[in-house]
């Protein structure tokens, strides 16, 4: 099976959760009412918005990912030829971590690793 | 012999003599999708049954028995309770967007299934870059619990899924880095051409200390990556109830839970397909008798033992350390496994071009 085995289980993904839905749909009766829909907070009523602004530190990690994310796809091609290439391959990969942690070594000077 | 792969040509045979080309096609996706569902539920029942029973043996107590021989059909029991729970929508919650998060959830999963090869020569899809494939498609799963969490207008599922956002992410870089380890020892991306360049020999025998160190760093880095304890901040019952998944009842949970416990599958069969030899049997160097011996064991016991095995593991690790605060949490990704990975990718790379891996 080539790339179309994608659709299938896509398709498969679909259907199982679809038919176990209706199935339980069919099987159940849906009563509602004020009390039932409101959020679940362990019993203490909702104060305010729940859509808020949340800590920084969550986007700071995630700047910081995409950066190292992106140096991860890089280090794919070259690790499937680093064997055959031999140590012009090590001094490469020497040259781009040590530009890397330098970035790195910078995020954690400026405390973008420290929570809060 | 009786084998997987036998069977799927035999099928495939018949079904081009029986019936046209595109018919058999058509055919054969049929049978893939109902295997491939029939495998999903078969795992997810006895996952979640072997979860409680692992529990139950490492606190001295039995654990589920009562329904059918053992308590095997004890997780029958519970998917059917939870067929007729009725699958509600929370009031202010976004309703497209919390109907559609399982969804996402169940498809990550199951794409995931693509690449990984359960039998010698019996793949879904035999892709040359199935290490790439795993890595980009398993990243899906947390837009579902971020979608979920959003939309469910719960403080503590946005929190939760909040968490899970940061911690998958993170996690993400450290496993990555450890499959490359394999990847550089190996020169190869597909998944079954990593398991034939394990003939002489499994990867965590042959490889060193490096890939020591690198299946350490996968395992913890997947323990996080599936959300499972000490790293399950995103559903701490003692702080956020259930996390994501708070406001979801019914069949939506239980697609949620099954996906997870599948996303757990999936990650140890990508370790023991990269460290312990996937579906290649216990072989060492040139000892010709004793390879032999050990290819009459079916590849595909092989290949479930082992996997079962990396799931016993990470199913012990949760009771055995408690749980991480956040920071703790992403402080062990930033300042200890990223650079001891990246350090690790360098020892690697000398390892493998001085030749010093057997």
């Amino acid at each position: 099976m080539g790339a179309s085995s994608m659709i299938i289980l896509i398709l498969a993904a679909l259907a199982f959760s679809i038919f176990a839905i209706l199935i339980s749909k069919v099987l159940t009766k849906a009563t509602t009412n004020k009390a039932k829909t409101e959020p679940y907070e362990c019993g203490v009523p909702t104060k305010g918005q729940t859509w808020i602004q949340l800590n920084v530190g969550y986007y700071l990690f995630a700047l910081i990912f995409l950066v190292f994310d992106v140096e991860l796809v890089f280090l794919y091609p070259w690790a499937v030829v680093a064997q055959k290439v031999g140590w012009l391959a090590l001094i490469e990969i020497l040259i781009f971590f040590f530009i890397l942690f330098m970035g790195f070594l910078y995020a954690h000077k400026k405390g973008a690793l420290k929570w809060m | 012999m009786l084998s997987f792969s036998q069977i799927a040509s035999d099928v495939d045979q018949w079904l081009h003599k029986v019936c046209s080309p595109t018919w058999a096609l058509v055919f054969e996706m049929v049978i893939i999708g109902v295997s491939v569902i029939g495998l999903f539920a078969v795992l997810g029942l006895v996952l979640v049954l072997m979860e409680r029973r692992v529990a139950a043996w490492m606190q001295i107590r039995l654990g589920p028995n009562r329904v059918g021989p053992q308590g095997l059909l004890q997780s029958l029991a519970d998917t059917l309770k939870l067929l007729v729970k009725e699958g509600m929508t929370p009031g202010g919650s976004d309703k497209f967007l919390f109907n559609l998060a399982p969804f996402i959830a169940m498809i990550a999963a199951m794409l995931l299934m693509a690449p990984i090869a359960f039998a010698s020569n019996f793949q879904i899809w035999n892709i040359n870059i199935g290490v790439l494939y795993v890595s980009a498609v398993s990243s899906l799963s947390v837009i579902g619990i971020l979608m979920a969490g959003w939309a469910s207008n719960n403080k503590y599922s946005l929190m939760g899924a909040m968490r899970s956002g940061a911690q998958i992410v993170s996690y993400e870089l450290s496993a990555g880095l450890s499959i490359l380890t394999i990847v550089v020892l190996s020169g190869n991306l597909g998944l079954n051409d990593i398991v034939l360049s394990q003939k002489d020999g499994w990867w965590i025998f042959k490889g060193h200390i490096p890939a020591i160190i690198a299946f350490i760093i996968f395992m913890i880095a997947v323990t996080a990556e599936t959300n499972r304890a000490p790293f399950d901040l995103a559903e701490a019952e003692s702080e956020l109830t259930a996390g994501f998944h708070t406001e979801y009842s019914g069949m939506k949970f239980a697609l949620f839970f099954l996906a997870e416990y599948i996303n757990v599958f999936i990650v140890c069969a990508i370790g023991a397909t990269l460290f312990l030899g996937g579906w290649m049997p216990f072989h060492i160097g040139n000892l010709e008798g004793f390879n032999h011996v050990m290819d009459y064991i079916p590849s595909s016991i092989w290949f479930f033992g082992k996997t079962f095995f990396l799931i016993f593991l990470i199913m012990w690790f949760r009771w055995t350390f408690p749980r991480l605060r956040i920071d703790q949490l992403l402080n062990l990704e930033w300042k200890y496994l990223l650079p001891i990975s990246m350090f690790n990718i360098i020892l690697v790379t000398v390892v493998a071009i001085m030749k010093w891996y057997f």
